[in-house]
């Protein structure tokens, strides 16, 4: 397990902007992992504990808020995340029938990555965008009133 | 003041207190879980859920501030019908698993669900479980009893100063743990155990060994420290199970260190002393007592008059008692020796008669959290008295300064505003620079010995003086300097001491000069050479522990005594051991009695005598014998007693501890103030001492001494839980990278350190903390004894 990592300039440099934006440096740590997530990939050990060291937390702390949060990631995952929506608005739309084509097509389970470490499939809830439903979010990009079809396109257009 | 109604009844309260506190005061018991008053609150249990009047909803009397005429409802239909539906929810998820859980018996969610719940529940799906963590060995976890109050959590990060425990994941799924199964390393991390209401954290020790309802509790006092924290020793049938606090907010509050919670676990080793010993040629023989005290006396008065009783020495633990204290010093005294010393670990003695009648502090424990400024000396505070480190680090909280001049820099517990490291060598010359600071900004200069400003001008420091300076001196400051262990075993020890109390009696600071142990009361026993009891001076004074063992006499008294590790210099120690004639070791484990020892006395633990100890405040505290002596062990007291008998001495015919404490208030009033000053002694402030190590091979470097938190007396050191905490387990040399590099250290490698009475070879651990010019290296251990005392080594890197 990697334990020590280190933040790139770039990122320190926007994490030390979130922590002057706030009376206490603890207050930056969603910003943080969230920089720090971007660049890594996933919230490792390491990348915890230089968060921690940076914003002068016990790993502990940030570690409380990565688990906290779904869309930090505290094991190792695709480069693409794909996280369907399956509450209620989209439920009663189809979305089980678009995550169980997912499955199918990346022949993975829910939580799981693709042996190629190209894609993981998550379930999310509600993602305030039932007008759309059935939804999912694809990194940072709502995908909205899913057909098979549509999701076929966009798992093409992945790279 | 506000007007509030409980249950019908009229109480007054203040403004922006809670309804959980109006209640406390008033004895109205409202149940709680995540409620504590030493923590903040966190609302999040719900179960101290209230009917108010008004209030659309119950609401929770921890965090519900009272307003000018609430009316409060505790016990109503609605009250209760509250909590007992979030006992409901509590127990969800909880195993009721109470017939195999150490909290049985004393569990707040047991006794509440009893009292506040329903009797069956509506929950019929499965419950979740939660792995548990490995926290470290003196810590179970059993997670899924947890009922997430957060207590545990609040804790290391309010009080402890370290958060340890965090609670992660969330919902269904949130767990407390450490991050990723670290262990759980604080000095005062038991505490979690009291704090938590259920089974979740429980003592690793104690696990199954006893059910609560059996254990009978007695008081005790803790002997590791000066603080003299109170114990609660629970025993079954004359066996130590374990020990907890007893609340005394004037003391320890509701809190107990690790080592004074898990110390016991040595008494009920199978390396205790149950029967007198006697050499006899290589092996030890058991003999009876009558024949050992018959031997012991007629070996000493044999010296006494062959010699004189000057050639009897004796030296004796700082953790032993009050009377044991007095005994000892009573019976040397009436041989005609006033060789008798309990600061093994001093070094410089040169003050001695400048001292006041015994050291401590001149600000009650109970107000230390309310200073503004602190300045530490010579202290790994956080390892040395871990409960006093709490109490500063609510002075940091609240806004005070905390300075530091320490030879490393340890980690502290609380924020500190400056720190200076300085090589043990200098810091005797930074603590001048600091008073002489001090001395011009309160306009004393002129005041100052001339000795000290010439100690003072010797070396340049720079901004941080004057900063420390200004920290103790701002206007309205109430500020202490406290002198910790490190200084007191320097080299330069009078030193520190002359200056510390030479800005208490000239600035208006406060001082606190710290002894090891129950070393107040040593002090005012008598146990030391140039003092009667009671402080009292000496007109015949005997040799310092010191002088005892430089001038080889001819017989040693070793008390509580273990050779590698207590005493500063192990080689000189064993050196004039193997010269004397005679050697008597009263000793409470088998492996800490020398193998010179003539005859050995089996010492009852301290869990087994009456006991009376002085903290450093100057407040004499009194054990119970929790359980009998182990076999034919016996108190100490008891002991010297009939030593004194066999001597056929005067005036030992005390037939309870009590009797002892009597005859020593015939001259000291125990309930007296303490007075801490020391008399201007310009002697002792010559900074004297520059030590050079006398042999070649190597970079002669300072060498930084302290004791390691579990290494501190032999009860400790034999406490297996405590010796397998991480505190316990570095016995390596600590520098700075840049140090090693000039030192040619390559990774992986060891390297030698020499002093003139022996090497050791030291795995090393690159740690900047350490400044440059010196090494830490720990003492009281026997791996490290053949070096000796000399705070100067030479240091040389090994493939
Ligand atoms: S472990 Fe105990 S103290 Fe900590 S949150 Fe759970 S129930 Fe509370
Ligand atoms: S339920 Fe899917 S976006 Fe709201
Ligand atoms: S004690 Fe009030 S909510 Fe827990």
């Amino acid at each position: 397990m990697e334990i020590d990592y280190q933040l790139s300039d770039d990122v320190r440099e926007k994490i030390e902007a979130e922590a002057n934006k706030y009376p206490s440096r603890r207050a930056a740590v969603k910003s943080a992992l969230r920089y720090a997530q971007q660049e890594h990939g996933w919230v490792s050990e390491g990348v915890v504990n230089a968060v921690a060291e940076l914003l002068s937390l016990q790993s502990i702390q940030v570690f409380e808020v990565a688990t906290f949060y779904d869309m930090f990631y505290t094991k190792p995952v695709g480069r693409h995340r794909i996280r369907v929506c399956t509450n209620v608005s989209c439920m009663l739309r189809g979305s089980t029938d678009v995550l169980n084509h997912l499955k199918e097509k990346l022949g993975v389970e829910v939580g799981e990555t693709t042996a190629d470490g190209k894609v993981a499939l998550f379930e999310a809830e509600c993602l305030g965008a039932c007008g759309g439903a059935p939804m999912l979010i694809c990194n940072n990009r709502y995908v909205e009133n899913l057909t098979p079809e549509g999701v076929d396109q966009l798992l093409s257009e992945l790279d | 003041m506000l007007k509030v109604e409980i249950n019908g009844q009229q109480f007054e309260a203040e403004p922006g207190s809670t309804i959980i506190e109006v209640a406390d005061n008033a004895g109205i018991y409202i149940p709680r879980f995540c409620y504590h008053e030493k923590l903040s609150v966190a609302a999040n249990c719900r179960m101290c859920l209230v009917e108010v009047e008004r209030a659309p909803k119950p609401l929770p009397a921890c965090a519900t501030p009272v307003t000018d005429g609430m009316v409060v409802q505790t016990l109503s239909d609605i009250a209760k019908q509250a909590q007992a539906d979030t006992m409901e929810f509590l127990l969800i998820n909880h195993p009721l698993d109470c017939p195999i859980c150490d909290q049985g018996g004393e569990c707040p969610l047991q006794d509440q669900a009893m009292g506040f719940g329903g009797s069956s529940s509506v929950f019929e799906e499965v419950k979740r479980s939660v792995d548990n963590v490995d926290i470290g060995p003196l810590i179970t976890t059993e997670m899924t009893r947890c009922i997430h109050c957060t207590r545990c959590v609040r804790f290391g990060e309010e009080v402890a100063g370290v958060m340890e425990l965090g609670a992660i994941g969330r919902g269904e799924d949130m767990k407390i743990s450490t991050f990723l199964g670290t262990s759980m390393d604080s000095e005062v991390s038991g505490n979690v155990i009291d704090l938590c209401p259920v089974g979740a954290l429980t003592s690793k020790p104690y696990r199954f060994t006893a059910r609560t309802w059996e254990l009978n509790g007695h008081k005790g006092i803790s002997p590791h420290d000066c603080l003299g924290s109170n114990l609660e020793i629970q025993e079954i049938g004359g066996v130590v199970k374990r020990v907890l606090p007893r609340d005394n907010e004037a003391v320890n509050e509701c809190w107990l260190s690790d080592r004074d919670r898990y110390s016991y676990e040595s008494v009920n080793s199978s390396d205790r002393l149950t029967m007198p010993l006697v050499r006899r040629g290589e092996n030890y023989q058991e003999i009876e007592w009558a024949e050992a005290l018959d031997l012991v006396s007629s070996k000493l008065m044999q010296i006494k008059e062959t010699w004189s009783g000057k050639e009897i020495g004796a030296i004796a633990s700082p953790t032993a008692s009050l009377e044991e204290f007095f005994l000892l010093q009573k019976i040397l005294r009436a041989l005609g020796s006033s060789n008798v010393d309990h600061r093994l670990r001093q070094q410089d003695f040169r003050d001695d008669l400048a001292a006041p009648v015994c050291p401590g502090t001149d600000v009650s424990i109970s107000k230390l959290q309310e200073l503004d400024g602190v300045l530490i000396v010579g202290s790994n505070i956080r390892k040395e008295l871990p409960l006093i480190s709490l109490r500063l680090r609510r002075v940091a909280q609240q806004g005070g300064e905390i300075a530091v001049l320490n030879p490393m820099s340890f980690d502290h517990n609380f924020a500190t505003t400056q720190e200076m490291i300085v090589k043990p060598s200098m810091m005797a010359i930074a603590f001048a620079s600091i008073a002489r600071k001090i001395a011009m900004a309160t306009g004393k200069e002129d005041l100052l010995p001339i000795d000290l400003v010439e100690l003072a001008t010797r070396h340049e420091f720079g901004i941080n003086v004057d900063a420390i300076a200004n920290s103790l001196i701002r206007n309205g400051t109430d500020a202490l300097i406290l002198l910790g262990q490190i200084g007191m075993n320097h080299p330069d020890a009078s030193t520190l001491r002359q200056i510390t109390s030479w800005l208490g009696v000239n600035c208006g600071i406060r001082i606190a000069i710290l002894p090891d142990a129950n070393g107040v009361a040593g002090w005012v026993a008598g146990c030391v050479p140039h003092r009667l009891p009671g402080g009292h001076s000496n007109s015949s004074p005997g040799l310092n522990c010191k002088k005892m063992i430089d001038q080889r006499l001819k017989a040693y008294v070793l008390y509580g005594v273990e050779v590698s590790n207590d005493y500063s210099d192990p080689v000189a120690l064993d050196t004039a051991l193997n010269e004397a004639e005679f050697v008597v070791s009263f000793s409470t484990f088998r492996s800490a009695v020398p193998e010179q020892a003539d005859v050995v006395l089996p010492l009852a633990a301290f869990t087994e005598i009456d006991a009376g100890y002085i903290n450093c405040e100057g407040v004499a505290q009194f054990a119970n014998a929790a359980v009998n002596p182990m076999g034919q062990s016996r108190p100490g007291w008891k002991i010297l007693r009939v030593l004194g008998n066999f001597l056929k001495l005067a005036g030992f015919d005390h037939v309870s501890s009590k009797d002892i404490i009597a005859e020593l208030e015939e001259v000291y009033d125990l309930s007296a103030p303490i007075s801490v000053r020391y008399k201007p002694d310009l002697q002792a402030i010559n900074h004297v001492v520059t030590q050079s190590a006398e042999v070649k091979n190597g970079k002669q470097l300072d060498r930084i001494i302290d004791v390691p938190v579990y290494s501190v007396d032999p009860t400790v050191r034999r406490a297996t839980a405590l010796q397998s905490t991480k505190d316990a387990d570095t016995v390596a040399l600590l520098a700075c990278a840049e140090e090693l590099e000039e030192l040619g250290f390559k990774h992986g490698g060891q390297i030698a350190v020499r002093s003139e009475t022996g090497e050791v070879m030291l795995p090393v651990q690159p740690d900047e903390r350490v400044p440059r010019g010196a090494v830490y290296v720990p003492a009281g251990l026997s791996e490290t004894s053949v070096l000796g005392s000399l705070s100067v080594v030479m240091v040389q890197a090994m493939e």
